[in-house]
This record gives C-alpha cells, structure tokens and sequence, in this order.
C-alpha cells in the first residue's frame, strides 16, 4: 500500500517532460496513474521520479481529420465511451473501452498509458493492432510516427525508448464495407482477459478482403494471429474455415499460467473469442 | 523527501496539507484532516471503498497522489448531509437496508451520487454495471440495487 519516496513534477508541456526524464535517472512519466500507482504501492517500482504529465496542454482530446482519427495520449476510457466522434466513426474502440475495468478508474486511466504500459494483460494493444493504429511518438529528437503492429515487444517492453513519450494514437475512420468485434472472457468485471480478441474487417459483398486479428493476453504481449487472417483473406467465412482459423489461433498462442488458467484452456480461449469477434465483425460490416 | 504544500477544496471549503509526494489521497483525507468516512479495503485499486468525488468524477483516492489533487474540488461522504439532514441518497440506502457493516457505504454513496447524475433514471443493469467499482461483502448487492433505484426516483421528484 505504501510507495517509496520519489520526487514529484507537475511538467507543463512535453518539452518539459522529456527534459525531466533526461535530468532525472529512471524517471517514470504519470498518466492516469492505474498501473503504475498499483505498481508503486507493492514495490514492483520504486521510481525515484515522476513527472506527471496531466496538466499537459494538447495530450487530450479526440479530432477527426479526413479518413483518420487522432486521440489524445491522455484521454481517459471514460472520454473515449463518451465520444460522440468515436461512437460514429470508431465504435470498437468504445466497446472495447467499456469493458476495462470499472468507471472510477476509466475515468483515470488513460488510453496513452495503457497502450504504453506493456501490458499483454491491457485491451487497448489487441485493439490498436486490429485498427492498424500509428502512434505518435515525442523525444529529444523531434517526432515520429511508428505503427502499433511491431510496437510491442514483450511484457512491459514497446519500441518506446527511455527519454520518448506516447503523444497521441491515430486510428482510421470506419469506412463502408468494414466492420469490427472485441470480444473478452473474464472471470468478473474488472478483471484482465483470460483471453480477448479484436478484429477489424473489410468485407467485398461476401469475401473477406482483408482482415486483422488482435489478441489480448495469450502471449508475452498483445500479437496479430496472422497464419489466422492469411486463412481468412479473400475467402468467404464458413464453419470449415472458422474450425481451421480456430487451429492457427491455438497455434499462435503463448500464454502465461497463472490463475487465470493453463496453456491448453487460455489458447482455446483465444480462438473462441476470436471466432466469435470475426463473426460480429462480418455481421456489422453488412449493416 | 521534502514535502510540499498542497491545497484544495473540500466539501466547499479550502483545505491546505503538507505532504511527501508519495502520500495518497485517502491517507490525507483520513490520516491528515480526519474525514475517515472513506475507507481503505485493498491495496489493489479494487474495491472501491475510498470513492470520492474530484472535479466532477468518481475517483478512487487510493490510487491517487495528494500533490496531484492540488486545486480540485473534493467531495467526500462527509459532505453529502446538510443541515436539513440526510442526502436523498443516504436516506435512500437507509430505507431500503443497503447497508450492514457499513464498511463500503461512503464508497457506494459518492459512486451513486456520482452516477445518479451520469444517468438519472438507471435501469438495474446500468446501476449494476456503473457501480462495478465498488465491492461489498455484506449486502450481495441486491439492496443497494433498490437503494439506487430508490435514490433516482427520489431525485428526479425533488
């Protein structure tokens, strides 16, 4: 319950951010505070320094430009449910939202931090490979724009380098003829996916024409089922190939035992979850 | 670690502590200016108990450090009476029993006063699912469910 001591920075612009990560050795940056927090409270970290990056002016907020959305590293879950823009132009990204974890800490978490934190346990990464998200990223050395699949790397490791910080999330605006699901098992509200799967679809009348699989929480880090959607691309989608798609999901799964589950019921899991996301995902796109 | 002056309003009235960074919210509102309404049930962002109201919104003050409270607008149980007496909500979950031990009950009323104005007329799932954030061990919900519901209609009436 009780963090170590740390020195605390209230930083006003992003600038002054990334200097303080750079004066201060294994400085941490703030966000909603729901994992790291946690994290500090049982002595997993024991960062010396925060700088909270809340008061930041520009990290909030969701726009729509065009073909693409670009949110706001610390917009919170909550801000994301209640986006009218998100609601029309990107709902998995709010049905994915309201199953994290409970409101009090939708209202502090936020989507920069959950995406950043590394989590595979977070449904924020499954869903930002399904959309095919670019992060923005900020460091010393100006901006850059990298995409979510190959951003992470292992369990609390992204292509985030120590001194970066996470700006803002784009994602492309729902276009006719595309559809998507999330699908989560859990054991109650609150709780971190047995297994979840995020798909994004673009349909051709009844041919899949391309397909994107995200899964939460079977491996070291959120992964794309991509033996999965080769199966599934150009295809129509029936019960022979789901059974087929459900192997090469199986297959790709890693999964951690813990509490949770073993190995064999996490991986079936996944694909069941990801069966039932790529039909609710075929399903709306005909909508 | 120095400690840093901190202000902010609490149940309308400013409110200035004195605190190491890593000092949490709950602590301070507990340990520094004696309002031990909320209370501390895990060490996992959990369970809910120590609620508040900050800025508009339901907050786990657990999980949050005193320093980042700096200038905010604070309710906690403490502030829900007036001098006419009990919140529509309090009085909401005393007729309609949706308390025991009383242990999760300031959490469950800043939650409630929170999402009552959320969503005013909820129907049980909404109130289900918009208090997920706050456990109880004595109630098994069902009361508080009625207090809630009792609490909306109420409101809406006043």
């Amino acid at each position: 319950m009780i963090p170590s001591c740390f020195e605390y920075h209230k930083a006003t612009s992003i600038a002054d951010a990334i200097a303080k990560l750079q004066d201060n050795e294994d400085a941490k940056l703030l966000a909603g505070g729901h994992s790291l927090l946690p994290m500090m409270k049982l002595r997993f970290s024991e960062a010396p320094y925060l700088v909270d990056i809340n008061g930041i002016e520009g990290l909030k907020g969701i726009s729509i430009d065009g073909d693409t959305i670009t949110i706001g590293a610390m917009t919170t879950e909550s801000e994301l449910i209640r986006s009218d823009t998100l609601q029309q132009y990107c709902p998995l990204l709010v049905e994915a939202a309201k199953l994290v974890a409970d409101p009090q800490v939708r209202n502090k978490g936020t989507i920069g931090g959950d995406v950043a934190h590394g989590d595979p346990g977070n449904d924020h990464p499954a869903v930002m490979l399904a959309l095919d998200a670019q992060l923005v990223i900020h460091g010393p050395d100006g901006e850059r724009t990298i995409p979510a699949n190959g951003f992470f790397l292992g369990t609390y490791w992204t292509a985030l380098d120590e001194y970066e910080i996470l700006v803002a999330i784009k994602v492309p605006a729902l276009k006719s003829g595309t559809g998507h699901g999330y699908h989560k098992l859990k054991r109650k509200t609150g709780d971190y996916a047995v297994a979840g799967s995020a798909v994004v679809v673009e349909m051709n009348g009844d041919v899949v024409r391309d397909i994107r699989i995200g899964l939460t929480n079977v491996a070291p880090m959120a992964i794309r089922a991509e033996a999965a959607e080769d199966l599934i691309r150009g295809n129509r989608v029936d019960d022979v190939l789901l059974k087929a798609v459900e192997k090469a999901i199986v297959a790709a799964c890693d999964p951690a035992v813990d509490l949770r589950g073993d190995e064999e019921y996490k991986s079936h899991m996944a694909a069941i979850m990801a069966r039932r996301a790529i039909i609710q995902a075929i399903e709306n796109a005909k909508e | 670690m120095a400690k840093q002056a901190v202000s902010f309003t609490l149940n309308g009235k400013t409110v200035d502590v004195l605190v190491e960074p890593r000092e949490l919210l709950i602590h301070t509102l507990r340990e520094n200016l004696n309002q031990t309404g909320a209370h501390i049930g895990c060490e996992t962002s959990h369970c809910g108990v120590c609620t508040v109201d900050i800025d508009g919104e339901s907050v786990k003050s657990c999980t949050l450090l005193t320093v980042q409270t700096a200038g905010s607008d604070v309710k906690s149980v403490e502030g829900m009476a007036t001098a006419d007496g009990l919140h529509v909500i309090q009085q909401a979950f005393v007729d309609e029993h949706g308390l025991q031990c009383g242990f999760c009950t300031p959490g469950m009323l800043m939650r409630a006063y929170r999402f009552l104005q959320e969503n005013p007329d909820p129907n049980d799932e909404e109130i289900r699912w918009g208090m997920s954030g706050n456990l109880c061990r004595c109630t098994g919900y069902q009361n508080i469910i009625n207090a809630v519901k009792t609490a909306a209609k109420n409101l809406q009436q006043a």
